[in-house]
């Protein structure tokens, strides 16, 4: 399958993390995967924005309005990364306020197990459980015990399955 | 048999793959972005793999190339990585080392950020491998940058000759699957072999040197050719052919291949950009009647080509000369190249992305506010660093290149001195990873030339920017081992200093007070150059952040919601809570450092529970 998903959020909220686990998750079903990340400057409490493209790629980088799957870590960033997101594409935003996406409080149930810091796999549980992306769910445990560091790898899982769970009965429109 | 195993790499990690893979024994970095992963992800598959090197965060691109050079005229492989801004470090290294060749494969990594995303340039440094006459990989992805470090080696040995490898930002910070080899653990003995015409060559012998060179360079040129990736089975209407080289060409490719027009038009891709081989060039120019060069981010390629009446690229302007080549630019390059009809595009509508901050917690912040206080009409050079993000709280005036900062205090205290209209307080900021860099010969200077400023150097014990490698403070070595410590105290006094204060940033009136004692002296008969140590160590460190006092912050009923602390301190965890009209606490965000209790006029940040 192949499968082009951008990571949208802010510098130090586990973008990196996200994009690395989706990759992982790629190589595990065999598929071919290519990402690009931005690391320096940015990463210091500014936007931004990993690409992953998923079967076949040479290239890193996604055009604008060819993105199948975006996830915002931060609803701030949905004006200025939004025009990555094709017009028949997806959107999962970090976000109470509804719109023309699939929404989950994705910081407040992480904030609820425990840290703040795993609301990108809360995001990640709920797209898995709407069946929007390339992999499946056995992959991406499999991908958590493998490079979840010891003392995480439980909060780390909990935090996928409280997104699953949410999958499909929140106050979305689309 | 060697065994093998896919994995995901990010580019950088490849190429550090490639390197252990290859039997390099020694190599040596600065951090910069977008480099800075090939050094650690070595130091790391060396201790996992138990493999025997010398690696070493050098004190700059400098000394790691010449450490690394060593190696090779010993007979072994060896390694350099930096951000291409540091190979101008190293530049006076690399233009005698090509010269006297190698003996042990010697790989020049030298990474570019064509954008630029973290730097302050888009050099090409390929056209400093030209310039210093040696040949240059450009790899379009991470698995090819981890095989052409084997062909660089190979390459390396075959000619005598230093070799580069220059990924872009694009390819370092790529991740992909790919296949790794065994490594095969190897004793490479080493011995100096005396030849004092090649390695101590006097200028009548480097007149040889550079014949020799010379020579190489038309040898590894004339087997520089390259076929197209596909024959076209449907020729394109027009006669022509895109030569592409680095991650533009994975761009192309991929575009090509969603408009269906791979088997259509020549692509060829251009491996070792320099030297090309003139027969090459020459029947590209028979063969087409247009061609197009793609090619980050100066013409290497194309200023080769002799004939550029065919050519369509940067210096005819058809080519952007700046910035990235991002896939929507080369696609509209594409539709005009080819003439293929332009289909409607909605137009695109891009907000405005949040810039960089420092850290909440971060001791800079401390400093810059302290410094904004104490003297705010003086003017402000600054570095390279997190720090350089004082820029938002107006306390950084310049920034030009590593360790620049204090020259330049000292160039301006210079020319205000000439005239007799008073000299302005000039403050000083600096890292303390900046400071071993290249920031201490700036020191030497100012005191010699009686220079008078204030050096504030913000000691955090690391070097943050880049992924908190250790200082020479700290003297923790790439391995982890522990090397001998050089300390920043003693090294400013023996620089001839006589006004050295130390200070915990966080203790902003503390450090007020000496930086307008630092400015008393700067101007009184006796002055000169006045140095104030900042230091606390990064917040972005767990250990610190375990063993440092967290106080639990509250705003109190004071909170006029005047904005003062948002303007002047810009905590991204003090957030304006606007149904409120006043600040409130991000807990989130906040780590407790109980600075900006001495921030707020009216003292409306307090500690809860109050002190």
């Amino acid at each position: 399958m192949r499968q082009k998903i951008a990571i949208s959020g802010i510098g130090g909220q586990g973008v990196l993390f996200l994009t690395r686990i989706l990759a992982e998750a790629a190589l595990f079903q065999n598929e071919e995967v290519i990402t690009s990340e931005i690391h320096g400057m940015a990463m210091r409490g500014g936007s931004v924005i990993s690409h992953l493209k998923v079967g076949g790629f040479r290239g890193p980088l996604i055009r604008p309005g060819e993105v199948d799957v975006l996830f915002f870590l931060e609803e701030g960033n949905l004006s200025a990364h939004s025009y990555f997101l094709k017009n028949e594409g997806v959107a999962y935003v970090n976000t109470m306020k509804p719109g023309n996406y699939r929404s989950i409080e994705a910081t407040k149930i992480a904030i609820e197990i425990g840290t703040p810091l795993v609301a990108n796999l809360v995001l990640l549980g709920y797209a898995l459980g709407e069946k929007s992306l390339f992999c499946s769910e056995e992959s991406i445990n499999f991908v958590l015990e493998k490079i979840s560091p010891r003392d995480q790898l439980k909060i780390n899982q909990r935090a996928l399955m409280m997104g699953i769970k949410r999958s499909g009965n929140t106050r979305a429109i689309r | 048999m060697e065994q093998g195993t896919y994995k995901i790499l990010m580019g950088n990690e490849a190429i550090a793959r490639g390197l252990i893979e290859n039997g390099c024994s020694v190599a040596a970095s600065y951090p910069g972005t977008p480099a800075s992963e090939i050094l650690s992800s070595l130091a790391q598959m060396a201790k996992e793999e138990e493999v025997k090197m010398h690696l070493e965060w050098s004190i700059n691109e400098k000394a790691a190339f010449e450490i690394s050079l060593s190696n090779s005229y010993l007979g072994s492989r060896s390694a350099v990585s930096m951000k291409q801004v540091g190979l101008n470090v190293a530049l006076d290294s690399l233009m005698s080392a090509a010269y006297s060749g190698v003996r042990g494969g010697f790989i020049v990594v030298s990474a570019d950020d064509p954008g630029p995303y973290s730097s302050q340039t888009e050099q090409d440094s390929r056209f400093l491998a030209m310039f210093a006459k040696i040949p240059v990989f450009d790899p379009s992805s991470p698995q090819e940058a981890k095989e052409m470090v084997g062909e660089a080696f190979a390459l390396s040995e075959e000619f005598e000759i230093p070799v580069m490898l220059r990924p872009t930002t694009r390819v370092c910070h790529a991740r992909q699957n790919l296949f790794c080899y065994g490594i095969q653990k190897r004793d490479v003995p080493v011995s100096f072999r005396r030849d004092p015409n090649r390695w101590a060559a006097t200028p009548r012998f480097r007149y040889f040197l550079h014949r020799e060179l010379n020579k190489k360079l038309e040898r590894i040129a004339v087997k520089n050719f390259y076929l197209p990736i596909r024959k076209p089975t449907h020729p394109f209407a027009k006669n022509g052919c895109i030569l592409a080289s680095g991650v533009a060409f994975a761009h192309v490719y991929d575009l090509l291949e969603e408009l269906d027009l791979l088997d259509q038009i020549s692509l060829y891709q251009i491996k070792i950009p320099y030297p090309l081989s003139k027969e090459f060039l020459e029947d590209l120019s028979s063969t087409y009647d247009e061609i197009l060069i793609l090619e980050e981010t100066y013409p290497v390629i194309e200023l080769q080509m002799v004939d550029r009446r065919k050519v369509m690229g940067k210096l005819n302007k058809f080519v952007p000369e700046e910035g990235e080549l991002s896939p929507e630019i080369i696609r509209d390059l594409l539709v005009k190249f080819l003439n293929l009809p332009q289909e409607s595009q909605k137009p695109i509508t891009k907000g405005m992305e949040k810039g960089p901050t420092l850290c909440p917690g971060c001791p800079h912040r401390a400093s810059f506010f302290a410094i904004r206080e104490a003297l705010p009409h003086a003017i402000y050079p600054s570095d390279i660093g997190c720090y350089t993000l004082g820029l938002n709280l107006k306390a950084v005036d310049t920034v030009l290149c590593m360790g620049a900062s204090i020259n330049q205090a000292s160039g301006f205290y210079h020319s205000f001195a000439l005239q007799n209209e008073g000299i302005p307080t000039i403050v000083v900021t600096i890292g303390d990873s900046t400071f071993y860099h290249a920031g201490i010969t700036g020191l030497i200077n100012s005191v010699l030339h009686k220079a008078r400023f204030i050096l504030v150097i913000m000691d955090n014990f690391t070097t943050a920017m880049t992924g908190n490698q250790a200082t020479p403070e700290i003297g923790l070595l790439a391995d982890g081992s522990q090397g001998f410590p050089i300390r920043l105290r003693d090294l400013i006094t023996a620089c001839g200093i006589r006004f050295l204060k130390e200070v915990d940033p966080y203790s902003i009136h503390e450090l007020i007070s000496h930086l307008k004692e630092a400015e008393k002296y700067c101007s009184s008969p006796e002055g000169g150059v006045a140095v104030i140590i900042a230091n606390h160590p990064c917040v972005l460190e767990k250990k610190v952040l375990r063993e440092q006092k967290r106080y639990q912050m509250e705003v109190s009923d004071t909170c006029t919601g005047c904005g003062y602390c948002l303007e002047n301190f810009e905590c991204p965890a003090i957030i304006m809570n606007t149904s409120l009209e006043r600040v409130e606490i991000d807990k989130n965000l906040c780590i407790g450092c109980g600075v900006c209790r001495e921030v707020c006029p009216l003292g409306a940040i307090t500690i809860m529970g109050g002190q």
